[in-house]
């Protein structure tokens, strides 16, 4: 892994981030209101397709032959965009992509930019590196700008500001916008950011964006959005640099109508987004006169070569997978300390970082496997969590520290009991004895030593005084005499 | 730039030919999905209009005869200065005065009170209109600056499935290049607590009128 080529911002493990989190009450009733209100909608939209399973089918298989062949794909789409008269660049690290960026703004003498929402730029920490340069860079998602307000870190990829409600907003808005009369009805909000970003718009010459697609066979670049601001940015611009992560490429026209039908049912549960702009390179007389694109890798062919990691890359960014996730509707997005939260965040950035960088984040899961139910390309994320677990202990194991933690000495210990019949048995016998001091009618409340930690949020259940294996071989001698 | 190129490119050879590397045909298997149901014309032009009007935009039905009249009852209720592509079919319009987009600044198309415009298809499925920069339709900003959109689309070119209107636009792309818009309803977020809240950058007043014609 190269992590100085991807600049992720981690914070501290997963479950520091999430004791901080639970104790926010405040933030508990947004996150459950806002996952259950989209949740409902989703649950709703998909419900009327009835060829939703082989919508799922064929997505999964499209990407999988992406990635089969994304050499071949690739060189197609830059072929193609050149063809239109945009201009293709490749970026193997965060830092590359913001250089190149960087150049292409400081080139048209604009000290200003207005961006379309984009996880990538999050991802590279674009806004920061342009700040370096002395480069604004204005957010116009309405959510991206609410987060840029308040100087606070995304919680959601689709909606960033969904730990705040709509008087946290109004508060920010109304010292922001100088706007002391605003009240906290959303369409009067949602008001204000088009009166406080029209002029932004109209002025700023330059605009950056990420891509939700790109076709190869055309060359066409495909930007979704709900509020026009992704028009605005893509339209209005003279110069418009796309910074588009490598794996967002689909071979054919026709299967992005595969993914217009997946995307917005399962994203923001409705049957189709406000707005979709596809260009192809540059339109004489409509649009940009400027059209660059920048390739990025960072750590993405990394991902690419593990064979179980892979499909991580079919990910479309769509967020079914955070609104069901029972973990992260308690914690909300900013204990995953990623600006990819949730059960997609937790296989996308410890493979994008090195799980070395993010060990906890695979352990950020129950397991329920509700993830991998509503993904809209399949993306077997409990498969890939247990397969990230294996890699964070095989990587504790290449040094003596890491054998001798006490849950390393503890698994050793079980494997040998486990091992055989003899010493399993032996155990089992033995733990009856032991466990007589904790045992409350038939459950274990507060467990000793390392358990204890295990049964301060469960009850374990005492090892019963007649064992299942007891009982089978006396069954089998009740029933050999019954015969 | 070369070099990262080739780094990047030998990245992905590198890592895709690790495991089994299937043989690159085109895939060739079945995107839709679906078989869409057989349904009567009338039937189609109903749920389009239907799923129009739940993304909270007016919808409208004349014949072709009447259309210029029809525009001119809407154009009445929402204010006096409009805006037309340059290629705007004069025989759709009413007898009053409208501002051709002739090379028109962004000011001046952000000045008026509204833009009309054709299509290029309708999706009956998802309430969705395509605009592909075709007759009528002119370029993005047009449709995009002004606060009102009264666009107009043709009974016949409305398609049920989303993969039927990928098909349709292949054409679009391939031959002519164009830049595509697709518009399901007004402008609106989802941003503050997941709720959908109709009205921010793009026109907050959509329009649809259908004319009961199998295309212009």
């Amino acid at each position: 892994m190269k992590p100085d080529s991807v600049i992720i911002e981690l914070s501290p493990e997963f479950s520091v981030g999430a004791k901080q989190a639970l104790q926010n009450t405040q933030l508990r009733r947004n996150m459950g209101k806002a996952t259950q209100t989209i949740r409902a909608k989703r649950a709703a939209v998909v419900g009327e397709m009835h060829d939703w399973e082989a919508l799922r089918d064929a997505g999964e298989r499209i990407k999988a032959d992406t990635m089969a062949h994304l050499d071949v794909y690739i060189e197609q789409l830059e072929q193609n965009i050149s063809a239109a008269g945009g201009q293709v660049h490749w970026a193997s690290t965060a830092a590359e992509a913001n250089e190149i960026v960087k150049r292409l703004i400081q080139a048209t003498e604009s000290k200003h930019i207005i961006k379309v929402k984009s996880l990538t730029t999050d991802e590279i920490r674009l806004n920061e590196a342009l700040e370096e340069a002395g480069i604004t860079a204005i957010e116009t998602d309405l959510a991206e700008l609410i987060i840029q307000l308040a100087h606070e870190k995304s919680s959601h990829i689709l909606v960033p500001a969904i730990h705040k409600n709509r008087s946290e907003i109004r508060e920010l808005f109304q010292k922001a916008m100088n706007l002391p009369d605003l009240t906290d009805e959303p369409k009067e909000l949602a008001a204000a950011a088009r009166t406080f970003l029209r002029e932004k718009f109209m002025t700023v010459k330059v605009a950056t964006s990420g891509a939700n697609f790109a076709i190869a066979e055309t060359g066409s670049v495909c930007v979704v959005e709900s509020e026009g601001n992704g028009r605005m940015c893509l339209t209005l611009p003279d110069v418009l640099i796309t910074v588009m992560g490598i794996e967002k490429i689909l071979p054919r026209w026709e299967d992005l109508g595969v993914f217009m039908q997946l995307l917005p049912r399962s994203s923001t549960g409705e049957r189709m987004n406000p707005y979709t702009s596809i260009w192809t390179g540059v339109h004489p007389g409509d649009g940009p006169k400027e059209f660059h694109i920048v390739l990025l890798d960072n750590g993405r062919t990394q991902v690419l070569g593990d064979s179980v990691g892979r499909q991580t890359l079919h990910c479309i960014r769509c967020s079914a997978c955070i609104n069901i996730c029972p973990v992260y509707e308690r914690t909300g997005g900013h204990a995953y300390g990623s600006v990819y939260p949730g059960p997609i965040g937790a296989i996308l950035t410890p493979q994008l970082v090195g799980t070395e960088h993010a060990a906890s984040l695979p352990y950020a899961s129950s397991l329920c496997g509700a993830c991998y139910d509503v993904c809209p390309v399949k993306i077997n994320i409990p498969e890939v969590l247990v397969h990230l677990r294996g890699r964070v202990v095989r990587e504790k194991h290449t040094h003596v520290a890491g054998w001798l933690d006490p849950e390393s000495i503890g698994m050793a210990g079980l494997a040998q009991v486990f091992g055989s019949r003899l010493s399993y048995e032996a155990a089992q016998s033995m733990g009856k004895l032991a466990q007589w001091p904790f045992v409350h009618e038939g459950y274990i409340e507060n467990g000793p030593g390392p358990l204890g930690a295990w049964t301060a949020m469960r009850d374990l259940q005492a090892i019963p005084d007649q064992t299942f294996r007891q009982w089978w071989r006396e069954r089998n001698v009740h029933d050999d005499n019954a015969q | 730039m070369t070099t990262t190129r080739n780094r990047v490119l030998a990245d992905i050879r590198k890592a895709i030919t690790q495991g089994q590397r299937p043989d690159h045909q085109t895939h060739s298997f079945d995107v839709g999905g679906i078989v869409p149901q057989a349904l009567s014309a009338e039937a189609l032009v109903d749920m389009f209009a239907e799923r129009v009007t739940e993304y909270k935009a007016w919808v409208g039905f004349c014949r072709m005869a009447g259309l210029s009249a029809a525009i001119a009852a809407r154009l009445a209720l929402a204010g006096s200065r409009y805006v037309i592509p340059a290629d705007f079919p004069a025989a759709y319009l009413p007898q009053q005065e409208f501002v051709r987009d002739e090379q028109l600044s962004h000011d001046d198309i952000a000045a008026v009170d509204g833009v009309i415009s054709l299509s290029a298809l309708g999706i009956a499925q998802t309430g969705t209109i395509v605009l592909d920069a075709g007759v009528g339709q002119g370029r993005r900003v047009l449709t995009l600056l002004p606060d009102y959109h009264l666009c107009v689309v043709f009974a016949g070119t409305i398609v049920l499935t989303v993969p039927e209107a990928f098909t349709r636009l292949r054409a679009s792309i391939t031959e002519r290049r164009a830049p595509l818009t697709f518009v399901s309803g007004p402008s609106a977020t989802s941003d503050i607590e997941l709720n959908r809240v109709e009205g921010v950058h793009g026109p907050r007043r959509l329009e649809v009128l259908i004319v009961d014609a199998p295309g212009h």
